[in-house]
């Protein structure tokens, strides 16, 4: 691995694996959250206890870095599939695409969150 | 070239030998189904996101009233299910790129196909429970 130039594309498709790789055990906060919304509201309020939590926050906003980012690379993947983006150029301009619209599309959910009470 | 590449007289087809072939044993069918799982959740992904923000700092009253109206609860069945689906076929490949003892990689894989599968029942039980209304 060594003898090859680090590049861009290279360093994104790890993050691509890692990020699907945190949203995989990431999925538990999702079970945890619909379990606990079916059954009752003890169970609900320790959900919202932890994910209003410092940590729970840095975690579920981690999640929803992960997630956009993970969905834009995976675009990138799909236009590959067809055919398309494979010179030099295009290839960096969508996997810059990607870094900064994951992060632009997080950043703009969380204000929206925010907006919509998620501060309670 | 090794004396494996030598084509061998078989009355095989060459599709006959590819078929059942390749890292996962399967072909291309995990690549075809990872495609149109992805794409399943790029679509859902709006809507799902929408459900989420409208239930942040609720109750657990509003929000188990919200997740058993039935377009949320197909939503988040067809997101869950996508999902499952998808994160199975991608731990998948990791691990057939990264596990090379070979017991050790089957465990793995068996593992991964155990948590998917709990993962996608357990949140399809709570949506259905929710659903019912019991």
């Amino acid at each position: 691995m060594q003898v090859y130039r680090w590049t861009l594309t290279m360093a994104l498709s790890i993050i691509h694996r890692a990020t699907g790789i945190a949203l995989y055990f990431g999925t538990l906060l999702l079970v945890w959250w619909l379990v606990a919304a079916a059954s009752g509201p003890a169970a609900y309020a320790h959900v919202q206890a932890f994910a209003g939590s410092i940590i729970g926050r840095l975690i579920v906003f981690g999640y929803t870095w992960a997630l956009m980012h993970h969905m834009l690379s995976g675009i990138r993947h799909f236009v590959w599939d067809l055919g398309y983006g494979f010179k030099a150029n295009e290839r960096e301009a969508l996997t810059w695409g990607a870094l900064i619209g994951g992060i632009a599309l997080t950043v703009l959910i969380w204000i929206i969150a925010y907006a919509n009470g998620g501060g309670r | 070239m090794s004396a494996s590449d030598t084509p061998k007289r078989s009355l095989r087809t060459p599709l006959g030998r590819v078929r059942n072939l390749g890292a996962a044993h399967s072909g291309t069918s995990d690549f075809w189904r990872q495609r149109i799982t992805g794409v399943a959740m790029t679509l859902l992904m709006i809507p799902a996101l929408v459900i989420i923000v409208m239930l942040l700092g609720r109750n657990q009253v509003y929000a188990a009233q919200t997740l058993s109206s039935i377009p949320v609860a197909v939503i988040l069945l067809l997101f869950i299910f996508a999902s499952a689906w998808h994160m199975k076929i991608g731990m998948q490949v990791v691990i057939e790129d990264y596990v090379h003892n070979e017991k050790l990689k089957l465990v793995s894989i068996m593992l991964n196909n155990f948590f998917s599968v709990a993962v996608a029942l357990a949140s399809t039980y709570a949506i259905l429970k929710l659903s019912s209304g019991v």
